[in-house]
């Protein structure tokens, strides 16, 4: 049976759809990332599943129990907050016992779950200093180790990440998957960094404007975006979507080659990033579209220098013009003819 | 740091130091000074007493039943206007309809002169017409001398306190209440912790440097207010409702006996002094401040 399962979901302020229609499931021990740019609507449909925000209609199941309409208290979760949320005036030990104090569990259960917590997350030395004596690292250590102790069936985390400095953001996040996988904790994660769910995620949930746009594994996710919004959603420099007979063509910039027998284009800029370099070239017999290549070391090129591009078929990616979905089916091959591709067009 | 900048700083801290100055610690010393005097008599220099001023207080019948009335007057009204400032705080922070005008409602005894709430009040407390005992009569009670009965003269102030003060000490713990982070109570909400368990291990622990303002305020209140006693009571009747600072105020003003008004001074400065240090020594350790 899956753990949660949340169906048509909507929350409206007034005309506004803050989240129109989301429905999914997670499978218990999953990593599920909830990912979007901002106000596409993540936050408050992590809101309506720990109960902070009531929906305006739909339902939320966790282990076939309804918890809809229940207060946050009796859904049973965990939840991380972007801020943390640890009490000042309570100590690091305070802290994570806090929900099991507050749900009468026995002392010596509590000390029990709290010293097998603290060698988890490494948080010995800390256990009596208030939160405004730790680092920002131990704080997102505290706020994760009261996740954790509560053993919940379901933990939510919002955000949890984005406080830390980007050194910090990296090791936590290894650490965090590794703590979900040996815990076998079923974790709803929300986050705008593609980054930390790719890396982190078993399954992506991508949203827009309050919909689910696509919902899929980090692969299938990057290596067949289902629209346009994905292919420049998902991907650092984003996919090059170039308009080209009545269809957008997507090709990631990793997978453009430098090729003298390929379509010409001339070089217009090249942006340097250590063990890699972006170049933004033009295309002069596509309408002078731009592309981007990446190429791996340092390719200081000078501006105006000639260049033959090309790619394998079997990276291309089709899209309808108007609707921005998705026409050849998953890895189009490249025998694919394009009256077949018309078939899947949905515009 | 070179001599001019030591000349900045004291110009820039010249104008508080001047008002300082003149109206606190100069005007506190000379009443030291004059508490050590007895009053001049016919035109001769004031004659140097001593402690005798301080002798004389302490065999003063009228001094004692002052400082009692105002220890009772301090703990009858301290604690109920906090406790009715937190619970109207509380009531007015969360998500009610006109709760707009429910916090103004709240404020408006503050923002009225007291003289003007004691004149209000009158009418409430006036035995043949007021309204306390045109209610009490609708239930057959004979009603009862407010003012007038030496065993209610004193209650009835600080019933009317209450009403003034607790409005006042609202508006600070809202504006504490309002500051608290929403996400903390979401994270307590999610925790399983009910009202109760959240009041008394989140907000009420997050609010102790409000409590702890407002209880130095209330005291330093419970000695300072005198104005209503004006309209009031004047006192009376037989002191049973006469303040330390109205005693003041009748020694200097209606006996024209200012050193003996002076001693008094000292000795009630002396003891707000203490008590503020009481607060701040004994509450400050067990505050967590932000």
């Amino acid at each position: 049976m899956s753990q949660l399962e949340v169906k048509g979901l909507n929350k409206h302020w007034g005309d506004a759809r803050a989240v129109n229609d989301v429905s999914f499931t997670i499978e218990p021990g999953e990593f599920v990332a909830l990912l979007g740019p901002s106000g596409c609507g993540k936050s408050t449909t992590l809101k309506m599943i720990a109960g902070l925000e009531e929906p305006t209609s739909g339902s939320i199941h966790l282990n076939g129990r309804d918890l809809t309409h229940l207060p946050p208290g009796k859904r049973g979760l965990a939840m991380v907050f972007q801020s943390y949320a640890l009490f000042p005036h309570l100590s690091v030990a305070e802290n994570i016992v806090f929900g099991l104090r507050a749900r009468r569990v026995a002392i010596e259960e509590q000390n029990r779950r709290l010293r097998q917590v603290t060698e988890l997350v490494d948080l010995g030395a800390q256990l009596h200093k208030k939160p405004g004596q730790l680092s920002g690292g131990q704080c997102q250590r505290v706020a994760l180790a009261r996740a954790v102790v509560a053993e919940a069936p379901l933990c939510l985390m919002d955000e949890p990440l984005s406080n830390l400095d980007a050194k910090l953001r990296n090791e936590m996040r290894a650490e965090l998957r590794s703590l979900q996988q040996r815990l076998g904790m079923t974790v709803l994660y929300v986050t705008h960094d593609q980054v930390e769910a790719m890396s982190m995620a078993d399954r992506i949930l991508l949203l827009n404007e309050g919909k689910v746009v696509q919902n899929g594994t980090p692969e299938t996710l990057y290596g067949a975006p289902e629209s346009t919004f994905v292919a420049r959603f998902i991907g650092n420099p984003p996919m090059n979507l170039m308009q080209k007979d009545a269809q957008h063509l997507g090709v990631r910039p990793e997978h453009v080659r430098v090729d003298p027998k390929g379509v010409p284009a001339h070089v217009m800029h090249c942006d340097y990033h250590g063990a890699d370099t972006i170049i933004d070239a033009v295309l002069p017999h596509l309408n002078q579209q731009t592309i981007k290549l990446r190429l791996p070391g340092h390719q200081q090129l000078p501006q105006g220098r000639e260049l033959g591009l090309s790619w394998d078929r079997h990276h291309e990616h089709h899209f309808c013009l108007q609707s921005g979905q998705r026409l050849n089916p998953v890895f189009a091959s490249p025998t694919l003819t394009p009256d077949e591709t018309e078939t899947h067009h949905v515009a | 740091m070179n001599r001019l900048s030591w000349l900045h700083a004291w110009l820039m801290l010249l104008p508080a130091l001047a008002m300082l100055l003149a109206f606190t610690h100069i005007p506190t010393l000379t009443t030291v000074w004059h508490s050590l005097f007895f009053p001049e008599r016919g035109g001769a220099p004031a004659e140097f007493a001593g402690l005798d001023n301080y002798r004389m207080m302490l065999d003063d019948t009228v001094f004692w039943q002052a400082l009692s009335n105002n220890l009772w007057y301090a703990l009858g009204t301290v604690p109920t206007s906090i406790a009715l400032a937190l619970a109207m705080a509380l009531w007015v922070n969360s998500k009610i309809s006109g709760r707009t005008a429910l916090r103004l409602a709240y404020f408006t005894p503050t923002m009225l002169p007291m003289i003007a709430v004691a004149n209000i009040w009158l009418f409430f407390y006036s035995p043949e017409i007021g309204l306390f005992n045109k209610v009490l009569a609708l239930f057959g009670h004979p009603g009862i001398n407010w003012l007038g009965d030496s065993d209610w003269a004193l209650p009835s102030l600080m019933l009317m306190t209450v009403w003034k003060e607790a409005g006042f000490f609202m508006i600070f713990y809202l504006a504490a209440l309002q500051s608290l982070s929403r996400d903390l109570y979401d994270a307590a909400a999610l925790e399983g912790a009910g009202r109760w368990h959240t009041f008394r291990r989140l907000t009420w622990p997050l609010l102790m440097p409000t409590t702890l303002f407002v209880l130095v305020n209330a005291i330093l209140n419970a000695f300072k207010l005198v104005d209503h006693l004006f309209i009031l009571t004047k006192g009376g009747p037989n002191n049973a409702s006469n303040l330390l600072l109205y005693y003041i105020y009748e020694n200097a003003f209606s006996f024209f006996d200012s050193n003996y008004a002076a001693t008094l001074t000292v000795v009630m400065l002396a003891l707000l002094i203490l008590l503020a240090l009481l607060q701040f020594g004994v509450l400050e350790r067990r505050i967590h401040y932000r």
